[in-house]
């Protein structure tokens, strides 16, 4: 009788979401803000990336999971070019406003395309406003009233201008790691940068200051098109409307967060989600 | 504990002492000549010291008293031409080294500052007398301000580079996330971050150009007279110490020793300057 009961409820579960069916994406209809194709990434000759396809929805958070050494960084890396400022190579193509970005400055593209690192890295040199004003100023800006703005908009928009608005001038390293980080993001979006990449923002932060991140994370989707890599799987789920997962350096699935978590397509992505491996 | 156990441990102990005792020995072994030198100039040149000193002009020989106005003088203008043409050069290369030297052309530079930096200063006095002297026809202040440049330029460009490669790939890398360009993250974000390191690289390099007599020998040659003419031959407190203190006259020898020390009390007023204008804005955490 026992028996009988679970057997109807497990048969009843794959009716309403078909698996042999389900396509590998399922997408919301957003439109994509860039879209990555064939994209093969290699450090000398390892290979890193294979044959990636994959969109970036605009004004959502795309969240990527996965083992560690599955690519994912490297893969966030590639999306502003910064995967070769540590040696690597790329092949493939990444389309940001129908422009393939390894056919742009990378300079140009890194101004709209940002990014925050797992270690909270304010320049040490300079006072928290120094280190907000910083991309501004380096790319020519000297208007003061123009500076002071934005420096308190991001500071704003970064949840730290409360805590930090009295002391500006004090040194950026001289705060808290999870304040370090949130004026990291701070710096990022004062270049004004339509793509933020976060590459495990919070992982080296405690879990009240990793809250604070997420967020954050969950407001800016607003005005920014996100791209997170976490290790940490509630996270993605918290924060993300959409996740990829990434195995061995190839996409293996991508898709509806609250789908992929719940009832995943690919074996390795249900293995790894209930821990089985990883 | 058993027998064989606590001996071990005995013995092990013992050869800690005994290690310990030997590093001691060899530490004051490496710094008893340093504090004789020290004390000894310290007292000599004390001794000989007085305002005099500073603010006259060589007297004639047999005439007592007198001072080194023009050497004092001297040793700072030529300090100051090695560190205009040397400090540039070396900071710049260092910049390079560090920054885009991964290459066999980078490799062949690092190696040739390591072995130029091995050179006898007074092989280069020579090459500075080949090319400043000889084809000016005669010493000056800027062949000696070129020799000690040359003695300058491989310590700083080294320590430069050492120092860029200690600042953490971080800084460089969120500098060029926000799109700024290399060469701006650089100089602005990566040069302050190393300043520390790079300032003490320059002050041996000033140090040991200070202190340097044989370059001088046939370059700025020396001058008994008043000169701060920089295509004149011209004063310096080494070439000084070197004439007086093998001078038959005791008065010479007792401003040798003054000179010697005026040189080491120079070398540090010049490091408590360099730290107090190069210090951080933050103290470090």
């Amino acid at each position: 009788m026992h028996n009988t009961d679970t057997a109807h409820l497990v048969a009843s579960t794959s009716m309403e979401i078909p698996l042999a069916e389900a396509p590998l994406t399922l997408l919301p209809a957003v439109p994509p803000k860039m879209q990555a194709g064939h994209l093969n990434a290699y450090f000398g000759k390892t290979q890193a990336l294979r044959d990636v396809s994959l969109d970036v929805p605009e004004h959502r958070v795309l969240a990527i999971i996965g083992p560690s050494g599955c690519g994912k960084s490297t893969f966030l890396r590639c999306l502003n070019r910064m995967h070769e400022v540590a040696g690597g190579t790329m092949k493939g193509e990444i389309i940001l406003d129908m422009k393939n970005i390894l056919d742009v400055d990378p300079v140009l593209l890194r101004r709209r395309v940002g990014m925050v690192f797992q270690k909270p890295n304010p320049f040490p040199t300079m006072s928290i406003f120094d280190n907000v004003a910083a991309g501004l100023r380096l790319n020519g800006v000297r208007d003061r009233k123009v500076l002071t703005e934005t420096v308190e908009r991001t500071l704003r928009q970064a949840a730290l201008w409360d805590e930090v608005k009295d002391s500006l001038n004090k040194s950026g390293i001289s705060i808290s790691g999870g304040q370090q980080q949130r004026l990291c993001i701070a710096r990022t979006l004062a270049v004004d940068p339509e793509v933020v990449l976060m590459d495990e923002p919070a992982s080296a932060l405690d879990p009240l200051s990793t809250a604070k991140i997420e967020e954050l994370i969950y407001n800016l989707k607003t005005h920014y098109t996100i791209v997170i890599v976490t290790h940490n799987m509630q996270q993605a789920a918290r924060v993300s409307d959409v996740t990829a997962f990434f195995y061995l350096g190839e996409l293996i699935e991508i898709g509806d967060t609250k789908r992929l978590f719940t009832t995943p397509v690919k074996k390795q992505t249900e293995d790894y989600i209930t821990g089985r491996f990883g | 504990m058993n027998g064989t156990s606590l001996w071990m441990f005995r013995w092990r102990k013992a050869k800690n002492f005994g290690m310990n005792f030997f590093a001691l020995a060899c530490l004051i072994l490496a710094v008893t000549p340093l504090v004789l030198i020290f004390t000894y100039t310290l007292l000599q040149g004390l001794a000989a010291l007085n305002l005099d000193f500073f603010l006259q002009m060589p007297k004639p020989v047999g005439e007592a008293g007198g001072g080194m106005a023009n050497a004092l003088v001297g040793t700072g203008i030529l300090i100051g031409l090695g560190a205009l043409f040397g400090l540039p050069i070396g900071i710049m290369g260092g910049i390079y080294l560090a920054e885009y030297g991964n290459n066999p052309f980078g490799s062949t530079v690092r190696f040739m500052a390591d072995v130029m930096s091995g050179v006898p200063s007074i092989v280069v006095g020579v090459v500075a007398y080949i090319l400043v002297v000889l084809p000016m026809n005669h010493f000056s202040a800027l062949a000696g301000g070129v020799a000690l440049a040359i003695l300058m330029i491989p310590t700083v460009t080294r320590t430069t580079e050492e120092m860029i490669r200690l600042v953490p790939h971080s800084y460089r890398e969120a500098g060029l996330a926000l799109g700024i360009p290399q060469w701006k993250t650089t100089v602005r974000i990566i040069l302050p971050a190393a300043l520390k390191g790079i300032t003490t690289g320059i002050l041996l390099a000033i140090a040991r150009a200070a202190g340097e007599t044989a370059p001088l020998l046939f370059t700025a040659l020396g001058n008994r007279f008043w000169s701060t003419a920089v295509d004149q031959p011209i004063a310096s407190l080494t070439v000084f110490i070197y004439d007086y203190a093998k001078a038959p006259f005791e008065d010479w020898n007792r401003q040798a020793w003054a000179a010697g020390f005026v040189l080491i009390g120079l070398i540090f007023v010049i490091s408590l300057l360099f730290r107090f204008v190069t210090r951080s804005r933050y103290a470090q955490h």
